[in-house]
């Protein structure tokens, strides 16, 4: 019933705008509120949005299907961009504030794309316990905080290289757990 | 760098500052391994966005259904070209009425007080085929990783860097800034070319908390870059003087 998203973007290269409207319909949400995650100021993170939906519309014909996913693809460049936006000089006082602050109350919608977003949250959530604390940890703050994985080190008090390493082992057990990926 | 590799789940989930960035797109132009980890990690990165959906405003749909009628799709990559692909940035008008250059240019030099360092820059080869077109590269880590890549690094009174890379075969520059101070409220950061002729020529406008920007407009004949603080919405001809100068002459 969900289009198929790498068609629509394939559409969307050739200059289909209902196919790229289909597209936002289908990603808006979890492209939104990952935004608002990582940039905080939902202001900003509609900005976000929009810089990057237009990249996508920009350059969707160069979306590769052998590479992966649409979805990827798209959560990628929003993913890119929402750092980007935080990564500033009012970036440097958020370490002064707690990093273990409770997350944001979300608001859920009973769209179609909601209800489906949380069986798929459920199995995420699932996957993620298979990861040890100390990786969990770590890869919540390089994706939704937005920090390199060096700010990352010293927020935890790690070595360097642990820390990427946490990052790297944890995403390579969520991609196993998920059965995704190569 | 000993163990690059390692960066790869860092690199997946935009964990890297922009030098560690472009190192390692360098390296996935020779590591196919890095390159299949990368996207595979970026697949299960793309997961987390499961967890947070949030409904967003009905007119984000509106403003971005809006503004892609304005803009073309870009075409494929093609193959075993070095494309550089044109910036779609917002209008900015090109149009600088001719100044005398050098009474600009003597005002620019006194002002260049809030510079520490006129960086001399320096040609940067990278002796690998061209398979940077596999990538999806975005623009401004081609013109990081382009063979030419000329960088200008420049470090303020107030301790933020800012490092001009330009590319004469991509005819493009690209801004990289570290701690760069938010312009004051109602302005913005305002990026220019500078032309022998025509001296200061619009590059487009840095987004607000943005440390990589891709400049507007052909580098290849530039003799130089500015970035002044102008009013928001941008200025035709700068109106202060500059906040950081780049001279491309030395190199």
């Amino acid at each position: 019933m969900s289009p198929d998203l790498g068609e629509l973007l394939k559409l969307s290269g050739l200059g289909d705008e209902a196919a790229f409207a289909q597209l936002y319909d289908a990603t808006s949400a979890r492209g939104f509120g990952l935004a608002v995650r990582v940039v905080r100021d939902p202001a900003q993170a509609e900005e976000v949005c929009q810089e990057a939906f237009l990249e996508i519309w920009r350059t969707s014909a160069r979306f590769d299907a052998a590479k992966g996913s649409a979805i990827s693809w798209v959560f990628t460049i929003i993913h890119r961009k929402s750092v980007d936006r935080v990564r500033s000089a009012e970036a440097s006082t958020r370490r002064d504030t707690t990093y273990h602050q409770k997350n944001q109350p979300i608001d859920h919608d009973t769209t179609a794309e909601a209800v489906q977003a949380s069986f798929e949250a459920r199995r995420v959530r699932g996957a993620l316990n298979t990861l040890t604390a100390v990786q969990r940890e770590a890869l919540e703050l390089a994706y939704f905080g937005g920090y390199t994985h060096t700010e990352v080190a010293t927020m935890l008090d790690l070595p360097v290289g642990t820390a990427k390493t946490r990052i790297r082992d944890g995403l390579i057990r969520l991609r196993d757990a998920m059965g995704v990926g190569a | 760098m000993n163990d690059i590799h390692a960066l790869s789940g860092a690199y997946a989930v935009d964990a890297l500052d922009d030098i560690e960035r472009a190192q390692f797109a360098r390296h996935l132009t020779q590591c196919s391994e890095c390159r299949t980890e990368v996207d595979s990690s970026r697949e299960a990165a793309g997961l987390l966005a499961e967890t947070t959906a949030v409904e967003p405003p009905a007119d984000l749909r509106n403003r971005v259904l809006a503004e892609i009628k304005t803009v073309r799709p870009l075409p494929p990559i093609a193959p075993d070209t070095s494309v550089a692909t044109t910036v779609e940035s917002a209008p900015v008008a090109v149009q600088v009425a001719g100044r005398p250059q050098r009474s600009w240019l003597r005002g620019l030099v006194a002002a260049a007080a809030v510079v520490a360092a006129v960086g001399a820059g320096g040609v940067v080869w990278h002796p690998w085929s061209d398979e940077s077109s596999d990538l999806q590269l975005s623009a401004a880590d081609q013109v990081i990783q382009a063979p030419d890549a000329e960088r200008f690094p420049q470090t303020l009174e107030n301790g933020a860097e800012a490092t001009l890379v330009r590319s004469k075969s991509m005819n493009q520059a690209v801004l990289l800034t570290k701690n760069m101070p938010a312009p004051p409220a109602g302005k913005v950061y305002e990026l220019w070319l500078q032309d022998a002729d025509l001296g200061m020529v619009p590059a487009g406008l840095m987004p607000d908390g943005a440390s990589t920007v891709l400049l507007s407009g052909a580098a290849a004949d530039a003799i130089g870059a500015g970035i002044t603080v102008e009013p928001q919405g941008g200025s035709h001809q700068p109106t202060t003087d500059p906040v950081v100068l780049f001279s491309f002459e030395n190199a």
